[in-house]
């Protein structure tokens, strides 16, 4: 019980947060602008990579240099929205899917260009793990996992007590009356971006410190995402977050040995949970658990 | 009609539209004065609902000239003629459906600075108070549309009748001084309707708020409306009081096969 709490259970629950913060952003995205947002995956290694530099180049500490990560996500985001998404609002959402897909490359291509293809780590020691009657859990997961808890709890706040929340909740709900009736949609665009750009750049400092950074870090999460942001019902910020928590889990306790040591899953598949996730949902439940938008 | 100062609140003049080689609206010209409840009557086809889209720029006229105060408006966007103070209801109501009914109340509100970026991270007490204000107003707002005991309903657990309501409040949260009505009575009940009807003027009375009705129900024109407008075919085929309208010849063969009965 308590191996499966230390190997399973703990992991599962720091890879849900990080799938759920990048979730999140997806589903806020999709809500306000319909389309999938392919380089959120690659905004995430940006801000993974711009916080090593921040913290090895100032010599701050990993979770200090998170601002410098949000001030790189940020900038990147509004300027992909205004050089190619906004020229593109009117039309399809393959069209727009597309070319968040080359953003994604320019991304992945400047990563590539300054830090180079090997994977580097956040300067961290390397410390014992704390101990709570034979739970044992390092001290940066339990950090990973509360600082998740907080994003959404603020996310929360602003979405169901500010005007702009509001606001946003309209536009997912019917952009044109939303349009129609004043609300400033270039305003929330940019603040759905904004908003989306903080959380990626949390994920993707969270999945540095949870593992390395390399840049394909975000792509290799990007399917879990969506899977997540699908599970949770699309265009539901709460969705993707719980969506997240459950596909993170899935994936780890997939290799739990159930059968007299054997995994039930060996560890090299792990990643194919994602897609088993998002095809059963697709089939069972496409508009996810909690009703999404499709 | 008499000489006056005072441009109409409203003005259609010589406005066309076509669709392919249907034409939707012939050279309507009609006026809406400033503080009346002025009705828009006509067979299925007329094109009523054309002109209200036209009016309110979600669809752009092939000719002819919108003046909302004697200003042009023509072809302007409908959220610029929002924020000029008109706003619309539709003939099918339209709610943000996962929002509650305050919450498309206040949502309609003209915007204010928790809007903006960079302020619900600053200026948080100036936000909270503004919260209030606006949740006050809304509340206001919905307790003279006799919903307040809905505030907190999902819009999606609203009848017809009361969708219907909810625009009508969303139009008066924005600050509209005109508002066009789509169909205020269609598939509404008769005690509903008769509320509708007293909301509607009452408004008119108290707040000075401009109304243009389209509507088939005769007797809820008669009751509301002091000038009525007739269109079939795309044409304006008569203009005057409700009882005038009805006995004009030409009205009664564009319903044909409909008989009035004047009260």
């Amino acid at each position: 019980m308590l191996a499966f709490v230390n190997f399973y259970l703990i992991p599962g629950l720091v890879l849900g947060a990080i799938y759920a913060l990048s979730a999140i952003g997806l589903s806020l995205i999709y809500g306000v602008m319909r389309f999938a947002h392919f380089a959120h995956g690659d905004l995430m290694a940006l801000g993974a990579y711009v916080a090593l530099a921040a913290s090895t180049g100032l010599g701050i500490s990993v979770w200090a240099s998170i601002p410098f990560a949000a001030a790189a996500t940020i900038p990147a985001a509004l300027v992909a929205d205004a050089l190619f998404y906004a020229r593109l609002r009117r039309s399809l959402p393959a069209v727009l899917l597309i070319s968040s897909f080359g953003v994604a490359l320019m991304l992945r291509a400047l990563i590539y260009l300054f830090f180079g293809p090997t994977p580097l780590t956040f300067p961290r020691p390397i410390v014992p793990p704390l101990v709570f009657e034979g739970v044992r859990i390092q001290a940066r997961h339990i950090w990973i996992i509360l600082g998740a808890a907080l994003c959404a709890f603020i996310l929360h706040l602003l979405l169901s007590r500010t005007r702009a929340g509001r606001a946003m909740r309209a536009m997912s709900d019917d952009p044109d009356l939303a349009r129609i009736s004043g609300v400033a949609t270039a305003a929330v665009i940019r603040l759905t971006w904004v908003i989306a750009a903080v959380l990626v750049a949390v994920a993707g400092v969270f999945l540095g410190l949870d593992t390395q950074l390399q840049p394909v870090m975000g792509f290799n999460v990007l399917l879990a995402s969506f899977a997540a942001a699908i599970l949770g019902g699309i265009g539901r910020p709460w969705g993707a977050a719980f969506g997240g928590v459950i596909l993170g889990l899935a994936e780890e306790c997939s290799t739990y040995p159930l059968r007299d040591g054997a995994p039930l899953l060996e560890p090299t598949y792990k990643s194919a949970v994602a897609f088993v996730v998002l095809i059963a949902t697709l089939l069972l439940r496409p508009q996810g658990l909690f009703r999404g938008m499709i | 009609m008499t000489a006056r100062a005072d441009p109409p609140a409203l003005s259609v003049s010589g406005v066309t539209k076509r669709f392919g080689g249907f034409v939707a609206l012939d050279c309507v010209s009609l006026e809406v004065s400033e503080g009346s409840i002025t009705g828009l009557i006509g067979p299925n086809g007329a094109g009523k609902s054309t002109l209200f889209a036209i009016i309110a720029g979600f669809l752009p006229p092939d000719g002819g000239t919108i003046r909302l105060r004697g200003e042009d408006v023509t072809g302007e966007p409908p959220w610029r003629l929002h924020a000029r103070g008109l706003a619309r209801t539709f003939q099918i109501p339209r709610l943000f459906s996962r929002m509650t009914v305050l919450e498309n109340l206040m949502v309609a509100a003209p915007n204010q600075s928790g809007e903006r970026l960079p302020a619900p991270w600053l200026a948080r007490r100036q936000i909270r108070r503004e919260e209030e204000a606006l949740r006050a107003r809304a509340l206001g707002v919905l307790e003279r549309l006799n919903l307040a005991r809905h505030a907190e309903a999902p819009a999606s657990a609203l009848s017809g009748g009361q969708k219907k309501l909810v625009e009508l409040g969303r139009a008066l949260m924005s600050g509209a001084s005109v508002i066009l009505l789509d169909e205020p009575a269609a598939g509404v009940n008769r005690t509903l309707l008769r509320e509708i009807a007293e909301i509607i003027a009452a408004l008119n009375r108290e707040e000075g708020i401009t109304f243009l009705v389209i509507e088939h129900d005769l007797d809820l024109v008669a009751d509301l409306c002091t000038r009525v407008w007739c269109l079939a075919e795309g044409r304006v085929i008569a203009a005057g009081s409700i009882g005038e309208v009805r006995n004009d010849p030409q009205v009664a063969e564009a319903y044909l096969g409909m008989t009035f009965d004047v009260h």
